[in-house]
């Protein structure tokens, strides 16, 4: 069983506080969460939204139909209420005038301005809402007692009780699991895995909607002994993790495509100093500004491919709040062992949905360095040592004394020196190229779910995973035989499942948040493996589960 | 000087008679004579005729990106803050394509020090005008002279209050020596502008040119007082001060953070995964 409740307004009138309060009392009784927001790039007015889906098995996408939309604003009726389901409620404040049963109006400002703040009227509504669904209030009262100072302490409880006292019960809830679950975002497990793997460097240029990122790290600098700067820029942002990656430390930048763009030319030199690098991307629409605070996965052509000249680097999609934790980590120990950057590519979406998940195991996380052992020789280390698999040992400058490290953003010899010598220039490319070759062994394949003969085979990958996930039963469902590979790693592209996948398909539809297909584009390059219809957005929104499913319903792709 | 641990053997490309021989030779017998050794020292450098120094030195060496000189340097330092961290780059990569990373360098304060091997002119990409060419200044670009005015990078750093500010010259050992310790000593970011000739591209600001131009600030003169030294540096033309210019005393940007001040660098920080288990604890 579950419930979709859509909370709207204007920037400003405290959706995101009671939006806020309402996911994590719901988590923490128990009950699923999927939080999706929706934003404008602006701090008054507008109309912004949050839209909780919740129930008693695990969530994996936002859903259109609505049982409840609460209404801080007649434009949230206006524009929400054709996706009020046949039982739905519109819970809003007198002054809104809209015809049907289906509204409950109650003084949402009226008992705020009687408790001596309008402004409150936002707590009213919330404590209607545990009313509504039959809820307890008392662990809201314990966020409303750390959210607000002494002053407006008392006067919001006033305003949750009188909300609550305000309507009567309409919804039944299901029993809650007795498991406890952890509430969060994609930036915020991104930050989590980065902390926990041993990021000791974390700089960044403020870049929505990559910033959340920084703002966790920085809540957590002193305590973990770290160090987080909000740069002068994002050129400035990466440099100088470059720089503190060479001195020996776990350095990462995060940005958006914007921020990316400016970084790009360090991207190279990292790639050809060597030097291990984390860099996220998380996605918004372009090109340029593009539309600030809302989602899209158009940068996966441009981040394989980003910064003149030809070097190795892996891109990892994250996929949904689990990868990014454990992927996160999992990329500091790959940069590390193949001396590359590596990109993390996220989005809007997977950035700012809050999603009910199982805590982290810590124990699974592990830091692997593969730094080199004292050289037998002082002066100069032969940092760039050509050996047979391409990987050349690896010390940080001062780790041995009287043995110094020396990098280099030109082509350069085994030990850094700058050359333009025909042979080392040949050796020195192929050695860097040939850790690709060993990186592949250590991709992971896709994920698949679905038929393991499937008529229609859907291809995704990053954000789309939950979406898909939840489409893909909907089709069965309706006794349809599809199945969904989507891609975590993404660069290189590994082919095992997906060359046997598609072996089987009778049609390929890749799913994506972007209007050229930018993965049908990929896999045809490297595999020569065609997709036979697309399923598009590019609307700054993402795709929900039921669009999807439609879309396959209907052929529409 | 062959003796000196930071000499390193090996051919270097400048021009012969560049003033980069002269600051080099002065900037490893100041580090011998400081008592450092060379894997405690590293030397960052962005793109230039000025930038290939980290391969003609033995010491650790970052050679980056045009402009990006600073940032690097930041990075180790703050990396490593035992480490004796400095960048030597250009009048182009310094004030020209890294001309933010300075102004946001000096406002942090970071411990390291920036020496601007200034030619006031493009070396590198054979001769172009530089931020700080003369206005009117005929270059191999500018045929018809430069028509931006010159940067001024000592009263721009000083303007900023920054805790270090020095201009020394490439003809004078002594002074350039004095300088270059005086610089490293001090404990936050210090800036030192090191006039020099090109003998190729730049046929005003010659050897002879500054030789006869630059004097020395006396004892009388008082580092601290920003008035003054604000005067002092928008003194140019017939007579060039020399000696530091500026000094304001201010925590660098390491000890502004409390833990990045009382533990040791980070490079050494012990870490275990199950350390950051209590940073899940808000999201239950």
């Amino acid at each position: 069983m579950e419930y979709n409740i859509l909370i709207g307004g204007e920037a400003g009138q405290g959706i995101e506080t009671i939006s806020d309060i309402l996911e994590k009392t719901l988590n923490n009784m128990g009950y699923y969460v999927y939080s999706s927001k929706d934003y404008m790039s602006r701090v008054k007015g507008g109309h912004n939204f949050t839209q909780i889906r919740l129930g008693d098995y695990p969530i994996h996408s936002h859903w259109p139909y609505l049982d409840l939309i609460i209404a801080l604003d007649e434009k949230t009726v206006k524009l929400h209420r054709d996706r009020l389901k046949p039982n739905g409620c519109i819970l809003c404040d007198m002054s809104i005038k809209n015809e049907g049963a289906n509204t409950l109006r109650i003084p949402l400002i009226g008992i705020a301005k009687s408790l001596g703040n309008p402004r409150m009227a936002n707590t009213v509504a919330l404590g209607a809402v545990y009313k509504l669904f039959g809820l307890s209030y008392d662990r809201a009262i314990e966020h409303l007692n750390a959210r607000f100072a002494n002053k407006f302490r008392e006067e919001n409880i006033k305003a949750l009780k009188e909300g609550y006292e305000a309507v009567s019960q309409l919804f039944t809830m299901p029993q809650p699991s007795t498991v406890k679950n952890i509430l969060i975002n994609g930036n915020e497990a991104c930050a989590l895995g980065a902390l926990a793997v041993g990021c000791a460097y974390y700089s960044a240029y403020p870049m929505t909607p990559s910033t959340t990122i920084m703002k966790f790290m920085t809540r957590y600098a002193e305590k973990a002994g770290i160090f987080v700067d909000q740069a002068e820029d994002e050129i400035a942002a990466i440099n100088s993790a470059i720089g503190a990656s060479y001195a020996g430390i776990r350095a990462m930048t995060g940005t958006s495509g914007g921020g990316f763009s400016l970084m790009v030319e360090a991207l190279g030199l990292a790639g050809v100093t060597e030097t291990p690098l984390v860099v996220a991307n998380v996605q918004r629409p372009g090109p340029a500004t593009g539309l600030s605070t809302r989602t899209e996965q158009s940068d996966l052509l441009f981040v394989i491919s980003a910064a003149q000249g030809e070097f190795p680097r892996m891109v990892i999609a994250l996929r949904n709040t689990e990868d990014a934790f454990y992927q996160t980590a999992r990329a500091f120990n790959l940069a590390e062992k193949y001396q590359i950057p590596v990109i993390l590519l996220s989005d809007e979406y997977l950035s700012d949905c809050k999603v009910t998940t199982k805590p982290y195991d810590f124990d699974k996380v592990t830091i692997e360095r593969y730094l080199t052992e004292k050289p037998e020789y002082e002066g100069i280390f032969r940092r760039y040592e050509v050996t047979t698999d391409g990987i050349s040992p690896r010390i940080f400058p001062s780790q041995y004394e009287n043995v110094f490290v020396l990098a280099d953003s030109h082509e350069h010899d085994e030990y850094g020196h700058i050359s333009e010598n025909v042979d080392i220039r040949n050796s020195m490319v192929r050695k860097r190229m040939k850790k690709m070759e060993l990186l592949r062994k250590d991709l992971m394949e896709p994920d698949y779910f679905g038929s393991e003969k499937p008529e229609l085979l859907l291809i995704g990958w990053g954000s789309t995973y939950g979406p898909l996930y939840e489409a893909l039963r909907l089709l069965k469902a309706d006794g349809i035989e599809a199945g969904a590979l989507v891609f975590g790693d993404i660069w290189p592209l590994p082919q095992n499942r997906l060359l046997h996948y598609c072996d089987k398909a009778k049609k390929i539809i890749n799913v994506e948040q972007n209007y050229t297909g930018q993965l049908a584009s990929l896999i045809a390059q490297q595999t020569g493996i065609r997709c036979h219809g697309s399923i598009l957005k590019y609307d700054g929104r993402q795709m929900d589960s039921y669009f999807i499913y439609k879309a396959v319903k209907e052929g529409d792709y | 000087m062959k003796n000196n641990p930071f000499h390193y053997d090996c051919e270097i490309s400048w021009c012969p008679g560049c003033g980069n021989f002269g600051i080099i030779e002065a900037l490893k017998e100041t580090l011998e004579e400081l008592g450092l050794k060379p894997y405690e020292t590293a030397a960052i450098s962005g793109i230039g005729q000025a930038a290939k120094l980290p391969h003609y030195i033995n010491s650790n060496g970052f050679n980056g990106l045009h402009g990006r000189a600073l940032p690097v340097a930041m990075g180790v330092k703050i990396a490593n803050k035992d480490l004796t961290v400095f960048v030597n780059s250009g009048d182009g990569d310094s004030y020209g394509e890294g001309g933010n990373h300075l102004i946001h360098n000096i406002r942090r304060n970071i411990d390291i020090t920036h020496f601007v091997h200034n030619n006031q002119i493009y070396g590198l990409t054979k001769g172009q005008g530089s931020p700080t060419t003369a206005l009117n200044q005929v270059t191999t670009l500018q045929f018809d002279g430069v028509k931006s005015s010159p940067f001024n990078p000592l009263a721009f750093a000083i303007s900023q209050d920054c805790s270090f500010v020095a201009r020394t010259f490439s003809g004078d050992k002594v002074h350039m020596k004095a300088m270059m310790k005086a610089a490293i000593e001090n404990k936050g970011y210090s800036l030192l502008d090191i006039l020099q000739p090109c003998v190729t591209f730049n046929k005003v600001n010659t050897f002879k040119w500054y030789k006869d131009r630059v004097y020395y600030l006396d004892e009388k003169y008082d580092p601290y007082d920003k008035e003054e030294a604000f005067k002092k540096a928008l003194e140019w033309g017939d007579s060039i001060p020399i000696g530091i210019l500026y000094k304001s005393d201010k925590p660098s940007f390491i000890d502004r953070f409390h833990h990045l001040k009382e533990e040791e660098p980070l490079v050494k920080r012990r870490w275990s995964p199950q350390d950051a288990r209590a940073f899940m604890d808000e999201f239950y």
